[in-house]
């Protein structure tokens, strides 16, 4: 709070920084803290992968003795997916898409030359960080990592000794979340501020390009969200702590009474999937408005039906609030409860289905450019749609209880909330490289890295499905026990060779990230031909952004083939249209 | 030239006492800055109210939860109503107090601003200073009526406790707990940003900069003050 009235002050020109610690380390220039971001959601990226690749190994040769770890035994498996999980979705798909990119880019497309709150938005950061710092700790402390899963339900998640790792491990885990949360706090304040105080002269809401829209919604439904988590993971870490019963009931472990009684574990459900399912969009909402902006620069054409989807990304955001139950169909709910979240749910898929068919629209016989953004752009729509496809399965109560815990929740959450919004941070590398560092990236490593990524993930989840339809159920670490199994191992084995190669393809990614950083070819100042304020300025470019002067905007974002214009795009900066066409 | 100088600064003073005052005609960087300021505080006191939202329902939802009784075999309601202190009594006088002076504060901290502006821009014709004797110290007043009423949280607290009533004993018990707690850290938050601003007018910081902070503290301030009258009435309906 307090900082943020103090931030105000720095608002509006801080000096550019000299020193290397405020350049570099406590930098107040939001370009600075996005690639901040950016890097933290790399690094946190590819400790969540090792992790996956472990399970995979975990899976098909479960006796195994691998280097370093040694035999991975059944509670070290669970540790690594509450880990897995926790890290890819809080680390990398909340803070990569709003954190990285949004931070960078969305006061440069609105015309501003900071956020509203720098010092509030290096706080933010660094909380992050600093939660990031903690999760990772809870590998080294006795007990190793928590066990119970990213959503931590109690009794498991509540009880000191409910199993190794739920000791300071799970302590660990839950103070990490609740420094996320006062971190995405912060930063929901200052993308607010941002977007509803900063924008250039003439920038109207309704000439946003679609990317600010989605931070703008994205950050909305993180201030609602996240204060949620953090109150749940309050009440979380007094029950294991301080001896109350807010989750957990009468239990006995090993014979032995807990030491609770009345608690009810279905409050901490209802309070973090009031959250978590807000949270699922919160990391597919910044992907989808990349995607809207990509396939319109790259197909030459205005994006098909603005507004839809700026009103369709709002009544998703709104929907959001309004399905968290069909995560409860299991926990004995009411059928006319059920019945009510089942519907609300089905309901998304009407706005989700407005905007595939305005990308499908946008595309439609355009000049299709095929570069490397444009192909995780069209990624992203395939997998939307393949991940989407399964969602109204899962909203039915009935179906829901004989797939739920399955790999079928695994395959649809994977693909459309892990892989899509991944390849929309894909897209989003590829796209602003050139303005963040001046250089591109090399197209054919980027085209390997595309079709490996593409093949290699569909590979992998989709057949999840088929597993989770014969129930197969999720979070079990070793298959050669039970027999009913034995006759998907080979499927698990397919599953877990495309995983190697689907990860090998990733650091060919990571090489050409770096390998263009310093070798890549020159970037022009406006290298795709697009038309919304960031390519105006220098690249990379200066500390305020625009060089003294404060762009004017005259255009909507999405003018391209103008009919009459001497270019086929006109930039949001250039003189206004004419009126006519 | 005057007349229109102070016509501005009156209408700046009138943006910050809540009037009708036009931010056409302030400075303005000071008018921008109040209103980022202020949209700020309203985004985040939002997240505040998802906070106490979720304590609520939980609340709610909790008290009104039978469970399960080992030795009977039968649901019971497990919710000791709670024998609350009346000492809480004084401290919500003592909070209703402050945000009087709150408020008094924010309007000094505007007149002064306000002044500044007049002096600034009228410092050729006039060379008549603001006049210091009587000013009161409301800020300061403030916090220490902030830090009274934390302290005698503190003694309800001691109370509870020597009833026998700590934090695990009773959900009832566990629920007055957290949510007194979340408050009272709330309100230090407040209360380290009045000694900043009280330590900013020592330090001769701009009068307009102050005039933002405290000014944004006072909503926050308000803000507080209400929440501690809904806390008391969601623990009191439990009677």
């Amino acid at each position: 709070m307090a900082t943020g009235e103090f931030a105000a002050h720095a608002a509006h020109a801080h000096a550019a920084p000299t020193s290397w610690i405020r350049k570099y380390v406590f930098s107040l220039d939001h370009k600075v803290i996005g690639i901040q971001y950016y890097f933290l959601a790399l690094t946190a990226v590819f400790v969540g992968m090792i992790l996956s690749l472990l399970m995979r190994i975990h899976l098909i040769w479960p006796t195994a003795t691998l280097p370093f770890l040694g035999e991975i035994k059944p509670e070290t498996y669970l540790s690594l997916l509450t880990m897995h999980g926790t890290i890819m979705v809080f680390f990398v798909l909340t803070t990569a898409p709003q954190g990285g990119f949004g931070n960078y880019f969305l006061p440069i497309q609105i015309g501003a030359p900071d956020m509203a709150f720098p010092v509030l938005n290096m706080l933010s950061f660094w909380v992050t960080a600093l939660a990031f710092i903690v999760m990772i700790a809870a590998f080294f402390v006795v007990g190793g990592a928590p066990l119970h899963g990213w959503t931590g339900y109690p009794p498991l998640s509540a009880l000191q000794s409910a199993g190794p790792g739920e000791g300071l491990g799970a302590d660990l885990w839950v103070i990490s979340i609740a420094l996320f949360c006062l971190g995405a706090l912060m930063s929901a304040l200052n993308f607010i501020t941002t977007t509803l105080d900063m924008r250039a002269k003439g920038m109207t809401m309704m000439r946003m390009p679609l990317t600010c829209w989605s931070w703008f919604i994205t950050a909305i439904l993180g201030l609602l969200a996240f204060g949620v988590l953090l109150s749940a993971g309050i009440l979380l870490l007094l029950d294991r702590n301080a001896g109350t019963s807010f989750y957990v009931p009468l239990v006995t472990i090993n014979g032995q009474l807990a030491g609770h009684k009345g608690g009810s574990p279905l409050l901490w459900q209802h309070l973090f999937w009031f959250f978590g399912h807000p949270e699922v969009y919160i990391a597919i909402l910044p992907a989808m408005g990349l995607c809207s902006q990509l396939l319109s620069v790259f197909s030459r054409k205005p994006i098909f039906g603005y507004k839809a989807m700026v009103y369709a990304m709002l009544s998703i955001g709104f929907l959001g609030f309004m399905v968290w139950g069909h995560h409860m169909f299991m926990s004995g709910m009411s059928p006319y409860t059920a019945f009510a979240f089942s519907v609300m749910t089905m309901a998304i898929g009407v706005p989700s289905a407005i905007k595939t068919f305005n990308w499908l629209g946008t595309i439609w016989r355009g000049r299709l450019r095929f570069t490397s953004p444009m192909l995780f752009a069209l990624g992203f729509v395939s997998l939307f749609v393949s991940g989407g496809i399964s969602g109204p399965f899962l909203a039915q109560p009935v179906l829901d209880i004989q797939l739920h815990d399955t790999y079928f929740v695994v395959g649809h959450f994977h693909l459309i909330m892990g892989v899509a919004s991944i390849f929309g941070i894909f897209a989003a590398t590829y796209y602003w490289f050139p303005k963040m560092f001046g250089r591109m990236m090399n197209e054919s490593l980027a085209r390997w890295h595309f079709f490996i990524s593409l093949i290699g993930t569909y590979a992998i989840f989709m057949p999840m499905h088929y597993l989770g339809m014969a129930g197969h159920l999720r979070r079990y670490s070793q298959l050669t026990e039970l027999n009913y199994l034995h006759g998907l191992v080979p499927l698990q084995t397919f599953m877990t060779y495309a995983a190697f190669v689907t990860i090998a393809g990733q650091f060919i990614f990571l090489f050409n990230l770096f390998w263009s950083m310093k070798f890549g070819k020159k970037a022009s100042d406006n290298p795709w031909e697009a038309t919304t304020i960031e390519w105006t300025t220098t690249t990379p470019p200066p500390h305020d952004n625009f060089g003294g002067h404060m762009p004017v905007v005259n255009n909507g974002p999405y003018e391209y083939s103008v009919p009459g214009a001497p270019r086929d795009y006109v930039m949001q900066t250039d003189p206004p249209l004419a009126k006519a066409h | 030239m005057d007349l229109i100088t102070t016509t501005a600064a009156v209408d700046a003073a009138g943006v910050l006492l809540g009037g009708h005052g036009s931010p056409d005609h302030l400075s303005a960087d000071f008018s921008a800055r109040l209103r980022r300021a202020r949209l700020g505080l309203i985004v985040a006191l939002t997240g505040v109210v998802m906070i106490f939202v979720s304590f609520s329902s939980a609340y709610v939802v909790r008290k009104g939860l039978p469970t399960l009784d080992p030795q009977s075999g039968t649901l019971v309601h497990d919710w000791l109503p709670l024998q609350l202190p009346s000492f809480l009594l004084v401290n919500t006088l003592v909070l209703l107090v402050s945000t009087l002076t709150m408020e008094l504060a924010r309007r000094q901290a505007a007149r002064e601003a306000l002044a500044t502006e007049i002096s600034r821009s009228a410092v050729a014709t006039t060379s008549t200073s603001p006049k210091e004797a009587q000013r009161m110290p409301w800020l300061a007043l403030t916090a220490v009526l902030g830090l009274s009423f934390l302290a005698g949280q503190w003694l309800v607290w001691r109370e509870l406790a020597a009833s026998g009533f700590y934090v695990s004993t009773n959900p009832s018990s566990s629920f007055f707990y957290l949510l007194t707690a979340t408050h009272g850290i709330h309100l230090l938050g407040g209360i380290l940003t009045l000694i900043a601003a009280s330590a900013a007018y020592f330090w001769r910081r701009l009068a307009e900069s102050r005039a933002v902070v405290v000014d944004i503290t006072a909503w926050y301030w308000h803000f507080m003050t209400f929440l501690w009258v809904y806390i008391l009435c969601l623990v009191k309906v439990a009677h």
